[in-house]
């Protein structure tokens, strides 16, 4: 089966963050960069569907500037056959234009079934996905927990709250991952040496007229040091107090 | 990681980051959650074997043709820090498959043995071990004793006994180095490749280690072990054919006493940052910040060495005796670093919960394998002075 999956290049969200000097973007100063947790799963799911199959092609997408290559190549070492850099300067907060540049690129690479996490570690927006399938005018299911692809038609799972529920679609589609589907496989050492030999297409991202930017960005507000109001049964009226007073959490 | 106080990532290329981490990812999610308890039990998590022949660690400097991943030696010294990072057994067992086992087959083997041998063992589906030390002759392998005679149809009828191996009672091949036809000279030493059930071949697992205990450490014995012609590896002649070997092992050993201190210096500092005594965290007592500086400080040293060394070797460039200088000074570096980081957990690092005590216990046997710290002290004083003085 020929499938897609669109991948994001994230930075570690166990950095620690800092605010650009530019006031609307974080300082990407040493921090390390690694695919998007929801989109390998993605990556892992494609790879299963086809070698389940015992034939296929997995191509992988990405947005952004050169350094996304190393991205892609990760996703190449895990297995898949093709990526393509949809080369942009930087990736723009405006999900519609990110939808636009992927669907100008999906839409005739004859793809029976596209892939994306179903949103970015770092912008969580989860937008693109939804935008792509309705550019591209495919049947659209976000947060899928399971997929199975029989022939031309393919059911998947939600988690809702409390339920799941079980949905049945046509082919070509796009579905987006949610996590627990499958566990990323480790690439491989000579998978990752692999990759240097697999294709790598690079293209100018159409991302059309952006129209939603970053203002302003700024990190949390630090929260003030606990207080110990007093110890044993005695503290207890004056806790409660503060609670209902000051925290308002009772 | 925080031990990348030098940006070093800068100077590995992507492939060999990509190889680091995904070794890393695996220690962190297969090897950690398991080693203590396995460390506890004395058992080698041989579960993990298949997975690591998946992931590619076996030989990977070796060439794709026969099943390796063909890496440079910068990332084969990468995985090796990482696996040591988990623990020094596991990676005892990499060295052991890779340097000791597949490489004296791609060395010495002929093509046969290394089409026979080397794919299933990048791929963990044959383990092999490494039969040089003797029960009297260890730091001086030329005394051994164990002797292998032709006989008149070629074949060959191998006596002696071998101690102290990694893998010993795992292993389905030895790779077994003996005096030949009689000759008490070293030059007579050659490798022969012994497989397990082959009659006469017994192995017993060593018992009451306090160190590498999540390793398999086995006396090989042969009494009248009837091999065939093709068990000899073709090109080995001499002491020069073992100690080549080991000169790879060491290697990966270099790299992987980095990984040991990585993992104590990462422990440390987590808890002397989470650790409240007095009122504050002891992280902010000058003692172990002088403690945590030591530590930081000696193994960027000895990730420059590696990584330098590691760069040589790619070039063709490199000598045994900076080897030595690499394992001589890592390993003792990190010895000394799992104990200051046991002594800054205070009751805490006596703990199998913790990793640095597990590490300082194992280190010690790093200390003392492939070639002792004296041994490469001896070799380097050997280098700069033209004296040798093991004799």
């Amino acid at each position: 089966m020929k499938i897609a999956v669109c991948i994001k290049r994230v930075p570690d969200m166990e950095s620690r963050f800092k605010i650009a000097a530019s006031g609307t973007a974080i300082d990407e100063t040493g921090l390390k960069y690694d695919i998007s947790d929801f989109d390998a799963y993605a990556v892992e799911v494609a790879l299963q569907i086809n070698e389940k199959a015992g034939a296929g092609e997995t191509t992988v997408i990405c947005l952004g500037p050169d350094a996304v290559q190393e991205t892609i190549r990760k996703a190449l070492s895990m297995g898949a056959e093709k990526g393509v850099q949809l080369r942009a300067d930087a990736v723009p907060a405006d999900s519609l234009a990110i939808a636009r540049a992927l669907a100008a690129e999906l839409k005739d690479g004859g793809y029976e079934l596209i892939l994306f996490g179903k949103h970015a570690l770092d912008t969580m927006t989860g937008g693109a996905g939804t935008m792509a399938a309705e550019l591209l005018g495919l049947p659209c299911l976000t947060a899928a927990s399971r997929l199975e692809v029989t022939g031309a038609r393919a059911t998947a799972r939600r988690e809702l709250e409390g339920a799941a529920e079980l949905l049945e679609f046509p082919l070509p589609a796009v579905v987006t991952i949610d996590e627990g589907i499958a566990r990323p496989r480790y690439p491989s050492l000579k998978g990752i040496m692999a990759a240097k030999k697999k294709p790598l297409d690079v293209k100018p991202a159409q991302l059309g007229s952006v129209r939603v930017s970053v203002e302003k960005m700024e990190l949390p507000a630090e929260r003030p040091p606990g207080r110990i109001v007093g110890t044993g049964p005695d503290a207890v009226p004056e806790l409660v107090r503060l609670l209902q007073t000051e925290a308002k959490v009772l | 990681m925080t031990t990348d106080f030098f940006d070093i990532d800068s100077a590995l290329s992507e492939e060999e980051r990509a190889v680091r981490d995904s070794v890393r990812r695996f220690v962190d999610e297969r090897v950690l959650p398991i080693i203590g308890q396995h460390y506890i039990d004395g058992h080698f998590p041989l579960e993990l074997v298949p997975e690591l022949g998946k992931l590619g660690v076996f030989g990977a400097n070796l060439p794709e043709e026969y099943g390796c991943a063909g890496l440079n030696n910068v990332a084969y010294g990468l995985i090796m820090q990482e696996l040591e990072r988990g623990d020094s057994g596991v990676r005892s067992f990499a060295s052991v498959q890779g340097a000791l086992a597949m490489y004296p087959i791609y060395a010495f083997g002929s093509e046969e043995q290394k089409r026979r041998y080397l794919p299933k063992m990048a791929a963990g589906e044959i383990i092999g071990c490494f039969g040089l030390t003797e029960p009297d002759y260890g730091s001086n392998p030329s005394g051994m004793i164990t002797m292998a005679r032709r006989q008149a149809d070629g074949t060959w009828i191998l006596n002696g006994a071998k101690m102290w191996i990694t893998n010993g009672s795992t292993a389905q091949i030895a790779v077994v180095w003996a005096k030949t036809d009689g000759d008490p000279e070293d030059k007579s030493i050659r490798g022969f490749i012994v497989p397990r059930g082959t009659r006469g071949f017994t192995s017993k697992d060593q018992k009451g280690k306090l160190s590498l205990r999540a390793s398999d450490t086995s006396e090989l014995v042969f009494q009248d072990v009837h091999l065939p012609a093709d068990a000899l590896l073709p090109e080995s002649g001499g002491l020069k054919s073992p100690l080549m070997c080991l000169t790879q092992a060491r290697y990966g050993i270099a790299w992987g006493a980095v990984g040991a201190a990585m993992a104590c210096y990462e422990e440390a500092l987590s808890y002397a940052k989470t650790r409240v005594m007095f009122d504050k965290p002891i992280a902010g007592f000058q003692i172990q910040q002088v403690r945590l500086a030591e530590m930081l400080t000696e193994i960027v040293k000895g990730q420059l060495v590696s990584l330098h060394l590691g760069r040589l070797k790619d070039a063709g460039r490199y000598t045994p005796q900076q080897v030595s200088l690499a394992k001589r000074n890592n390993v003792s570096m990190a010895t000394d670093i799992a104990r200051e980081a046991r002594r800054l957990l205070g009751a805490n690092g006596i703990l199998a919960e913790y990793a640095a005590m597990r590490h300082m216990a194992n280190l010690e046997s790093v200390y003392t394998y492939e070639g002792t710290h004296d041994v490469h002290s001896l070799i380097l004083g050997q280098a700069v002075t033209g004296i040798n003085a093991f004799k």
